[in-house]
């Protein structure tokens, strides 16, 4: 019961990180109907702006609260140049082109972006000291001490205000209406006076700052990074939104979440070394079974 | 050109600045390195600069070039089209002068141990694009976990080869069966789905293979790998300089001096023969019914169905002779390098796979010889510079992309025409 405790906290944590790369998968494919390749390096890119900004904040001495602060914005704000960068240079010229080029160009610029960031960071592991400790510990008079840790706190917490104000920017601003404008129809949304191209960058923009809030959360929750880690977690965020139903946000959460516990589970109960095949297999079965997701619209076949 | 037009472009070279230096400022600009087991930032601020003037200067230009081209529009002719027309024209005589010329290769002057290997590699690469070209190519299926095959044909090779001393000649076909029945298995449950999901999916059945190897270490060895695979013999000749007592050896039966270059040459050969095989057979299966059936598909699934073409079992062929013909590979590969171990099975390798097939103009034989030449020599010229060989990589994909989405030689010739 304490382990399963455990194991609950620890996957809702993880998933939480999946949830907001997800979310950068599913709008995109919402508005242009493209995987992003490159958004897991996206993500591995503000892990590392994370990392240098924590570092060099260390040697500053500010207090705790307003360095997180501070970082989440810089991290936010560095990583969405990026990503708006890759938009502009890999994907917009494609855009009418036919199908398999954005994907083809996505590849290129995902093996880009992680090669670019190991010749500039080398290849080695970076490791954070901690960022924040403690925690409450339940259970102490049992075998086995269920810890939530001041940390898991904070990623859940930060996670639930983005997606609060992420959910409102969608559902209620003109730019959230111009969005779903594109989504529905790109020629029909530009005809009623709508920059077609500024909305996209935009979902591209609010997407890689989305991830690299994720990225802030990877850092401080593993401590461990390198140039490689937004492969994996790319995969996983992209089964993630699948699972919740690719285009819908809620969805993108949710599935992150199921992802997330998923993986912690069979790593806890099952094994350890095959805790990517876990990924994977979901990836496979949900996408064979159940291609449409939890909230996702059913796809209609048009001749 | 006018005033204003120089002023907007300054304009616009001065936020392409500011842009690179939003980029490049803090992952190049601020480099983490450990000291004493702390991370500590070092700055290479002179880097930066660069690179920002660089971009700054460099968008200036294309400005301006693109600003020119506008003036002269309508008498731009592409590269790749004059490739394409002169290949159509010629295509016979160019492939028979190609494979004249990759059969007097080894015996080039300039054909030392350094050639021979990249041209060895060029021609694994070669055999795995047109392998992967008939699931890509004619049936239109994204396979972003062509590795896989790749690594079961490898494997099964290897682990005959260790445990039952069976020959080359028996494991190969052995390895080929593996891969394509590893094909069926892969492709039966996921061959529905549509083009970029089925990506995703292969990508995942490719890492979820390499997990298996790297974890199942009873049979793969996991990381360390397999050793002693054992060498390929000429028709039961070994190639050794000292052979066991009694036994033939390559140089003796033909009365030659002993020349480690000689089993380079017969690995040549082999991979050439291996490589022209599957040409062969793709070029005759797109001539026959299924092979119509495949490119039909890609074209138009709908209209395939309700003219009574079962997608499925077409779609699986395809999968299966891809990966047949990728297992093929892989058990020269594993015979080549005497060593495998799951490191050699990365996605990088799959991309690098699918890249070649499709910028190489999808579909096109020729295509797939062109690109691989072009990206893996262009790996091999920046071999120097280890992680920035793969940016440039990255990069012409990006590029290929732009300029000729469909590819180098993106002018198809029907496979088959009406009257004429």
């Amino acid at each position: 019961m304490e382990y399963f405790l455990q194991q609950l906290i620890n996957g809702v944590t993880l998933g939480s990180v999946y949830g907001l790369i997800a979310i950068g998968y599913t709008m995109v494919y919402g508005i242009i109907g493209m995987i992003n390749f490159a958004h897991g390096d996206i993500f591995m890119v503000g892990a590392f702006v994370a990392l240098i900004s924590f570092i060099l904040f260390a040697l500053t001495g500010i207090s705790l609260p307003i360095v997180l602060i501070l970082v989440l914005l810089i991290a936010m704000v560095f990583t969405a140049c990026y990503g708006w960068t890759v938009e502009k240079l890999a994907y917009k010229p494609l855009r009418k082109s036919f199908r398999l080029a954005p994907l083809i160009s996505a590849l290129g610029m995902s093996i880009v972006l992680q090669n670019y960031v190991q010749a500039a960071q080398g290849a080695r592991i970076k490791t954070l000291q901690p960022v924040i400790q403690g925690g409450f510990n339940f259970f102490k008079e049992s075998e086995f001490v269920v810890t939530l840790s001041y940390l898991q706190i904070f990623i859940v917490l930060v996670t639930i205000v983005l997606m609060a104000v992420f959910t409102l920017l969608i559902t209620r601003t003109a730019l959230g209406r111009a969005q779903r404008a594109c989504e529905q129809d790109r020629t029909m949304t530009a005809l009623m006076g709508i920059n077609v191209d500024r909305t996209i960058s935009t979902t591209f923009i609010i997407g890689s700052s989305l991830a690299s809030v994720a990225g802030v959360m990877f850092v401080m929750y593993y401590g461990v990074i390198d140039f490689y880690i937004g492969f994996l977690a790319g995969i996983k965020a992209f089964t993630a939104a699948v699972l919740g139903g690719i285009g819908s946000i809620p969805g993108a959460m949710l599935g992150g979440l199921l992802i997330g516990l998923i993986e912690t589970f069979w790593s806890g109960y099952i094994s350890i070394e095959y805790k990517d095949i876990a990924a994977f297999t979901t990836l496979v079965v949900v996408l064979i079974f159940f291609p449409t997701g939890f909230l996702g619209k059913p796809d209609i076949e048009k001749v | 050109m006018g005033k204003d037009f120089i002023q907007k472009s300054l304009k616009d070279s001065l936020l392409t600045g500011i842009i690179a230096l939003a980029l490049f400022g803090p992952i190049v600009g601020l480099r983490t390195v450990a000291k004493n087991e702390v991370l500590v930032v070092e700055p290479k601020w002179f880097i930066v600069l660069l690179i920002v003037a660089l971009c700054a200067v460099g968008r200036f230009f294309i400005n301006i070039y693109s600003y020119k081209k506008e003036q002269r529009r309508g008498e731009a002719s592409s590269l790749g089209k004059i490739i394409a027309n002169f290949l159509d024209e010629k295509g016979a005589q160019i492939a028979i002068a190609a494979i004249a010329f990759s059969i007097i290769f080894p015996f080039m002057p300039f054909a030392d141990r350094y050639w021979m290997d990249i041209a060895i590699m060029m021609l694994t690469y070669i055999m795995l694009g047109w392998g992967l070209n008939i699931v890509i190519g004619l049936a239109g299926l994204l396979d972003l976990g062509y590795v896989a095959f790749y690594a079961v044909g490898a494997y099964s090779y290897a682990l005959f080869a260790i445990h039952f001393g069976w020959s080359f000649w028996v494991c190969l076909p052995i390895a080929g069966l593996f891969a394509g029945m590893f094909g069926i298995l892969l492709g039966f449950p996921v061959l529905r789905l549509r083009g970029d999901y089925l990506a995703i999916v292969t990508l995942a059945f490719g890492e979820m293979i390499r997990i298996l190897l790297l974890n199942w270490y009873e049979l793969t060895k996991g990381p360390d790998g397999l050793t002693g695979i054992p060498r390929p013999s000429f028709f039961g000749l070994p190639f050794k300089r000292y052979p066991d007592e009694g036994v033939e050896t390559f140089h003796t039966f033909f009365g030659l001096e002993y020349d480690p270059m000689q089993r380079i040459i017969f690995l040549y050969y082999l991979i050439l023969v291996l490589a022209l095989i599957t040409n062969a057979f793709t070029i005759k299966i797109r001539r026959l019914p299924v092979g119509r059936a495949w490119e039909a598909l890609r074209e138009d699934e709908i209209a395939c169905k309700s003219l009574g073409v079962n997608p499925r079992n077409t779609k699986l062929t395809a999968f299966a002779i891809g990966a047949m013909f990728g297992g093929f590979a892989g058990s020269f590969f594993a015979t080549r390098q005497a060593f495998i171990s799951p490191e050699s099975f990365t996605f990088i390798e799959s991309a690098i796979i699918v890249a070649i097939v499709v910028l190489g103009g999808m579909g096109s034989q020729t295509g797939v010889v062109l690109s691989t030449i072009f990206l893996i020599g262009l790996i091999e010229v920046f071999r120097d510079f280890e992680s920035y060989r793969m940016v440039a990589f990255g990069g012409a994909m990006v590029l290929i992309m732009i300029f000729r989405p469909r590819g180098i030689l993106a002018k198809r010739k029907p496979t088959i025409t009406m009257g004429k």
